[in-house]
Order: structure tokens, then sequence, then C-alpha cells
């Protein structure tokens, strides 16, 4: 059998056993904490694709999180029972995975269309312009999604079949981490770098950077969506309200913490920030006072992040010249 | 007409009220390339400053309700804005960019200072904890010799921005409660006619203060040496320096000014809007930064009109259209004009040099 | 016989200052063509709309008898047209090797379906665009640094590795800009011989402008004198070196 097949079979075997056993040792709190701390990895590592490795600063990465996760959690809830209803046949195993899949499918879908709607125009902008279109994108899909009835508005989407645990999470967490490390280390990656480093050279390199800077913010996005799709049929409630540009805010304190440009970094970063909310909780409401001045101490002393520029295989790109 | 004249008024006043914050938020941006996220929430501590000195026995019994209450509670309102707006950029923005000593001993301390007060015995703990705290970020700073990165990077500013924007809004439901409290009516609210229309005195006065601020700050900007020199390294920092400009203490300067306007700014609109909460100053500092952006980012009579231009869309949205939408009105604007014109209304472009 | 690389009445202003003044230019295939001036006299401007960076407000650019003013600078880089720069842009986070296997991408049959699943497809492209890469550092006596930060090298080493750079993009012409800066007489040199023997190897046609003077008369076959945006002398490097006007464009008063 082919080496990566062999790696992904042991990699599902592996991911079968700890959904089963996981919850008896480390408690359902903490179930759930992993569970998160899953969807948030997906989360940072695919932003730190646009926001690391392309260079193109957005902060609107929640507004893609909540697209995914209503579209997905929509198609489950409305059209549940259709798709139930064609396959009676199959096992409820087996019937809430394919039901999963198609909410997970329509979730990248139209969070890949909503890239492409909000990427084509904003990309055109630089540096601080474009983070604020993007942090003004995400905003007004909060809000059309605050207004639209049938997905719950203002009260929250309730009643969302738990379809999602960790080892669907920690499945797509891999597919996640598989996908981006295969596109970065490629053609594809080595454009998107340039683009980063000097986007007049990769022009005049030949490197469509317009197509490249979409490209990425649209794969970016459509991750996103997926992540949001399993948060909500995690947890099983949607609300606005975890989709405001603070949202988009943990994600890129998560991406620069571990270390802005490496796929390792993004999943430091992200287990991290994650745990060291729910370690801090037991300070009460001094948590998050904590958390920001922490926060702001690490990027005034340490800002190239955790990792700085170590990298599990070898050099890392973005990693600092020796001074001359 | 009467009503659509009302809502224009009304319109203005929230307007000038944006504009005052859209200030803070321009100026900072056009000395340092900051987008200073924390501004929203000196306005929120403008208003509780407000608030605890409208309150306060002091005035509440020598003074009452009167002009000169007001004006204290604004006055004193807008100095305590003015000194967290300097602290925040000494110890939160300076070091990356100047020499900025003492900083992980002022945090620390802060830090330390919160532990005590959670430990709940008045005083004392509190003392003991900032103590500590500021013991060990001196040792760290000292002895163990950790020293800030003098690098500039925008995305690192940003996240430092963030961050303090956190600890305010969240320091501020410790020591201020996350209950909702409700601004004294310090100045009080009576319809006044004015050619046919029935004006809340109140809106008046605000709108008058707003003005009267604007005023002053285009003088001081355009005819003192200060506001020059604020000019000249809004220009280029470098050229500045070069010229002898201080240019931490001008830096230091201007937000201490842009932090007064926003405190301003949040006592007025505690006038109008009486519940005042330590997260009030998320949308509004949102928007005023819209209109910032909408006016050209770095441009003072750009946010003034982006100010008013925000706060008549607004009312004129909730006031004949959707009102669900309203917090929306703001960021369509927003998008719609880094799409079509991204320098804004009064802005200048910027070319890059191959 | 027909250019390889045409400008006709090409004008450039920005806002009040007119800084490419109806331009004419005729570039022949596989020539070494100079392009010379005082300072502010508008080279630089004419390159970034030679290659797309800017767009004429008036004239045509022709490429091989194909109109490229107004396209984007990766597409005309595509078309075979490719560039160094006057301070070096190479990219700064990736390594010697990996600049120029950039250009590869632009050579590439595989796509990103068989990049995600790394098909035999990706992998023999690769290993060719890294091949390829390789060979070129070799010419450039770049291979022994190849795992270096680019921008570690020594300046002398940068410059080369950026002309080596843009001749991965495989082009029909080269446009070097002042790729003699910076450098001392021995690097200069040796900068010539490189030239010459890159449009030999590899049948380019080289457009250059410089104002190391050595450099020009060594290596430029044909040279184009512009002052003001406009052409004051064209011949050979015998021909300009004795003509008053260029003497006079270079040291001439206010």
């Amino acid at each position: 059998m082919k080496g990566w097949a062999l790696w992904w079979l042991v990699g599902v075997a592996v991911l079968v056993v700890l959904e089963l056993t996981l919850r008896g040792v480390v408690g359902p709190y903490n179930y759930q904490i992993l569970g998160l701390i899953g969807i948030n990895i997906i989360l940072a590592v695919s932003l730190n694709l646009i926001n690391g490795y392309t260079g193109q600063f957005s902060i609107g990465h929640a507004g893609f999180y909540a697209v995914g996760a209503y579209t997905c959690a929509a198609v489950v809830v409305y059209g549940g029972e259709a798709i139930r209803g064609a396959l009676p046949f199959f096992p409820a195993l087996a019937q809430d995975a394919v039901l999963l899949f198609l909410g997970l499918g329509a979730a990248a879908v139209v969070t890949a269309v909503a890239g492409l709607a909000v990427g084509i125009p904003s990309l055109r902008l630089r540096g601080d312009y474009l983070a604020i279109v993007t942090l003004g994108f995400g905003e007004i899909i909060r809000v059309v999604v605050l207004n639209v009835d049938s997905i719950g508005g203002a009260r929250g989407f309730a009643g969302i079949p738990q379809l999602a645990n960790f080892f669907w999470i920690y499945l797509f967490v891999l597919v996640t981490i598989v996908v981006i490390h295969n596109l970065v280390h490629s053609g594809f990656g080595r454009a998107f770098v340039s683009i980063r480093d000097d986007e007049i050279a990769a022009e005049a390199m030949g490197v469509d950077t317009t197509r490249y800077k979409i490209l990425s913010f649209v794969i970016s996005s459509m991750f996103a969506g997926i992540a949001g799709g399993l948060f909500g049929h995690f947890t099983m409630y949607l609300h606005p309200n975890s989709f405001t540009f603070l949202a988009s805010f943990y994600v890129i304190i998560m991406i620069v913490v571990g270390g802005l440009g490496s796929i390792e970094g993004a999943i430091l970063g992200a287990i991290l920030v994650t745990a060291g909310l729910e370690v801090l909780r037991g300070l009460g409401p001094f948590r998050l006072v904590t958390f920001a001045a922490l926060l702001v101490l690490v990027m005034i002393y340490r800002p190239r992040g955790i990792l700085g520029s170590w990298t599990l295989f070898g050099r890392k790109s973005g990693a600092k010249a020796r001074p001359r | 007409m009467e009503t659509f004249l009302q809502q224009v008024v009304n319109g203005i006043s929230q307007g000038s009220a944006y504009a005052l914050i859209a200030l803070g938020y321009t100026m900072v941006y056009g000395v340092l390339r900051l987008i200073n996220f924390a501004h929203a929430d000196v306005y929120m501590i403008g208003a509780f400053s407000g608030y605890y000195l409208a309150n306060s026995s002091l005035v509440q019994t020598t003074l009452g309700t009167s002009v000169f209450a007001a004006v204290v509670v604004m006055v004193g309102a807008m100095a305590i804005c003015a000194c967290v707006g300097m602290l925040i950029e000494r110890f939160a923005y300076r070091p990356g960019r100047s020499p900025a000593p003492h900083v992980l001993p002022f945090w620390l301390g802060i830090l330390g200072a919160g532990f005590g007060y959670q430990a709940e015995g008045g005083a004392i703990p509190i003392f003991f904890g900032s103590s500590v705290g500021a013991m060990v970020g001196f040792f760290l700073e000292r002895v163990v010799g950790i020293r800030p990165e003098r690098r500039y990077s925008s995305l690192k500013v940003l996240i430092v921005a963030i961050g303090v924007s956190l600890f305010l809004e969240n320091g501020g439901q410790i020591v201020f409660g996350a209950d909702p409290k409700f601004f004294p009516q310090i100045i009080p609210t009576r319809p006044v006619q004015i050619g046919g229309l029935s004006v809340d005195s109140q809106r008046i006065v605000v709108l008058g203060v707003a003005i009267l601020l604007m005023v002053l700050l285009n003088l001081v900007v355009n005819y003192t040496k200060t506001g020059k020199a604020m000019r000249a390294v809004s220009f280029n920092i470098d050229a500045a320096r070069l010229m002898g400009i201080n240019t931490d203490r001008i830096i230091a300067f201007t937000f201490a000014l842009g932090s007064a306007l926003a405190g301003a700014g949040g006592i007025l609109v505690s006038l109008m809007y009486p519940r005042i909460d330590p997260l009030m100053g998320i949308m509004p500092g949102l928007k005023a930064f819209v209109a910032a952006v909408l006016g050209g980012i770095g441009s003072i009579t750009g946010a003034m009109l982006g100010g008013l231009i925000i706060g008549l869309a607004e009312v004129m949205a909730v006031g004949y259209g959707q009102s669900t939408y309203r917090d929306a009105i703001a960021f369509v604007i927003l998008v719609l004009i880094l799409l079509v014109k991204p320098t804004g209304i009064m802005g200048k472009g910027m070319v890059d040099k191959v | 016989m027909t250019a390889i690389l045409g400008v006709r009445g090409v004008t450039r202003k920005f806002g009040g200052l007119v800084a490419v003044k109806q331009l004419d230019m005729q570039i022949e295939p596989n020539a070494l063509y100079g392009l010379i001036g005082p300072n502010g006299a508008g080279k630089t401007t004419v390159f970034n709309l030679l290659t797309g960076v800017y767009r004429p407000d008036e004239g045509a650019i022709e490429l091989e008898g194909r109109r490229i003013d107004g396209l984007k600078p990766s597409r005309i880089a595509r078309l075979g047209m490719s560039r160094t720069f006057q301070n070096i842009r190479l990219f700064a986070s990736m390594t010697v090797l990996e600049n120029v296997k950039l250009a590869g991408h632009l050579s590439r049959n595989h796509g990103l379906a068989d990049v995600i699943f790394r098909t035999p497809r990706f992998s023999r492209d690769e290993h060719e665009i890294e091949r390829a890469a390789r060979e070129l550092l070799e010419i450039f006596k770049l291979d022994t640094k190849e795992d270096e930060l680019a921008i570690n090298l020594p300046y002398g080493s940068q410059r080369r590795l950026e002309i080596a750079r843009a001749l991965a993009t495989k082009p029909k012409v080269l446009l070097l800009d002042e790729p003699a800066a910076g450098m001392n007489p021995l690097e200069s040199r040796e900068l010539v011989q490189l030239i010459r023997s890159i449009r030999d190897r590899f049948g380019l046609t080289v457009l250059l402008v410089e104002h190391n003077m050595k450099v020009v008369m060594e290596v430029c076959e044909r040279i184009q004198v512009i002052d003001y945006g406009e052409t004051i002398a064209l011949g050979t490097p015998r021909e300009i070196q004795d003509s008053p006007k260029v003497i006079e464009a270079y040291l001439g008063g206010a």
C-alpha cells in the first residue's frame, strides 16, 4: 500500500480510538475544549494562508466562519428529513455522516462564493485599507445574519443536531493541514510568498498577483466555512454574537502569537490561545484583562511570535535575515 | 417637513459626536500611521469620568446643576482622558518606536494591582500587588535585560492596539462594574422653539460645545507652533526629527488632544443617551472610525465631514428605513468608500515608487 | 529587420510633469541596446512603461509585433519580456534556489488538484523546475549558495541572482535596470562578460539602462540617449561619445 494511504489509515484509526475513549478519560468539559481547539486550528491555519503566506491583511475571517456555520446548519436542519428519507437503508451513523458531508460541502461552496464576492473588489487595496474593508464586510455579514429570521436572527439558531464530534473535527483538522501544507510547498506557495515579499517583483516575474491573491483568499475562506459548519454541529447552537470582529481578532492573535507565516505556528497559536483562555477562566472577570495585558506584552517584546523563525521541516519562509 | 428637520438636527448632533471621536483617530493616524483601536475605549473612560465627577460629592454639593458644574465635569473628564491617552502612547505604542523604559514594571504593576483587587481586602492588597508586579517588572527589565523589539510592523501595532482596547474594556467592567449606569442630567433638557421647530435644548448645547471644540482644535493645529509641528510629523516623521522637532513629545501631545476630544465626545453622547456601560465605546468607535476613513484618514476637516455624514445617514436610515440594519449602514458606507475612493473625501493618494 | 521591441510616440505625464515625451525606440532582435541619459531623464519611467507598471498616456508599445501597452506586468512577463530592478528586489524570505524556481511556475504542466493530491505529474514537474533552476544557478556561479537566504548574499551576488531570476522566465527580451550600480571595477568587467555571454547563449535581446559609461560603451552595440523624456541622440558607442549634444546634456547648464 502506498505510503500516504497507510498514514491516513493510521490517522483515522487513532482518531476513532480517541473519539471512543476521550470523553471518559478527560471528562465532557475538557472534551468540549479539545473540540473547540480543533476548530480554532482550522481557522488559524486557513487564515495563515492569506495573512501569513500571501501577506494580505484580512481581518474579516469571522464573516466566512459565520457564512459556513449558518449554511451548514440550515442545510442540515431544513434538508435533513428529506436527505435521511432518501437513504432509508443506511444505518443512522452513516446517515449522520452523509448529512454532515452534504452540509459541509454546501458550506464550503457558499463560503467560497462569498470569498470571491468579497475578495475580488477588496484585494485591489493594500495594507491598512484592505484590513479595514475586510473588517467592514465581516460586520455586514454579521448584521445580515442578525436580521434573517429563518436562521434564528437575534434569538440564535437552536436545535442543530450534534453531527460533529472530536473525530470529525480532527479529521478535518488533518485534511486542512495536509491541503495547506501541500499548497504551500509548491509553485503556488512560492507564488503566494513572492506576493508577500515583493508584489511588484512578483508581477515582473509573471505572477498574476490578483489571481493568486484571490485564490489564496477563497481557499482560506472556504476552510473557515468548514470550521463554521463543524462549530455549529458541535455546539448545537449559533448566535451572531459569536461572529463579531472580536472573533476575527482572536484568530489573528492566534497566528501572530504562534508565529506568522508557518503552519506549526498557527497550530501552536490556536492551542495556546484557546487553552490559555480556558486556564485563565479561573480568574473570573480578570481573565480577559490578563489575556489582554499578556497579548500587549508579547507583541511588544516578542512580536515574531513564540516560535519565531523555527519550523519543523527546515527553515521557515519568513525567517528574518542575519544582520549584515 | 418638521420631522425631517428634526431628524436633520438629530443627525447633526449625533454626527458631531462621531466627529469628535473621529478626530482622534485621524490625528493619530496622521502622525503615526496607526489605527488606534483603543481610542473608542478612551471615549468610554470619558463618559465614566464624567459620571463619577458629576456624582461626586464635590460637584453635587457645591455646584449642583449649573453651567459651572457642567464645565467642571467636562474639563475634568477631558483632562483625565488626555492623561490616559498619553499613558497608552507611552506604554503601548512607543516601545516599538523609541526608547521607552519601565514598560514591564508599568504593566505588571497594573496586573498586580488587579490581583490585589481580586483578593478583596481594600487598598492594602492592591498596593501590595502592584508593588510586587512593578518589582518583578523592574527585575526583568534591569537584571534579566528583556528589551522591546524596536522594529516597526503595522500588524504588530494593530495587535497591541487591540490588546489595549480589550484591556480597557474588561478592566472597565471590573472597576466600574458591568451593569449600565445612568449619566446625570447636568444640562437640563427643555424644548426650545426655533423658527417653528421644537428642538431639545440639550442637543443645542451638545452641538454648540462640539463646534466650539472643533474650532479650538483648528486654531491649535493651524495657528500654533505645536500644531505646525504636528503637521510636519504627519508629513514625514524622519524629516521632522531632523528639523529638530521632538517627535516623541509631539506624538504624546497628539494623543492627548485626540483623547481629550474623545472624552468630550463621551460626555456629550452620554448627555443625549444617558445609559453608559464599559462596552459602550465599541460601536460608536467603529462608526467614528468609518467617519475618519470616509473623510480621508489623516485629514482633520475630513473627520469632521465624515462624522456629520455618518450621523445624518444613520438617523435618516432609522427614521425612514430599516432600523434593524442601522449598525450596518456605517459599514456599507465604509465598504463603498474604500472600493470607490479609498483615500476618502479629502484625502490625497500615496504613490508607490518603483 | 523588424524590431522585436518597438516604442512609437509614447508619452507619459505625472501631474504637470512630462516624464516621457513622444518617445520612439526600435530594438532589433539579439541587440545589445543601451538607454542612457542624465539623472531624471526618464529612463526608469521608460522601463516601467515597457514592463507595464505604467500605462502610456499616448503612443504604442509592441513586443514581437503585438501591442503590449496597457497590459498587466505579469502578462507582459509571460509574453517574453523580463526585467531586473534598480534597487534589487529579491524575495527576501526565499532562498536563492526558490527565487529562481518561482519562474518555473509560469511554464508548469500541473494544476491545483495535482498540488493538493501530490500526483506523479506534480512530482515530475517539480523536479523539472528544480533541475532547470539549478542549471541556471550553475551558469551564474550561484549553485553553491542555493540554500542561502537571498538577502544574505553579498551585493554583487544579489545582482547576479536577480539576472538569473529574470532569465528563469525564459524571456526573449531582457531589461536590465542599472545592473552595475554599486559594483567595483572588477565586478563591472565580469558583468560586461556576463551580459555578452547570456545574449549569445540564450539568443536574447538586451536593453540596458546604466550610468556606468564604461559598462555601457563596452556592452552596447547601439545606444539611445534621452534627456527630459526626449531622444537627443541615437547611434553606436563611438557616435554617442563624439556627439556634442550628449556631452552638453551631461555637463550642460541649467
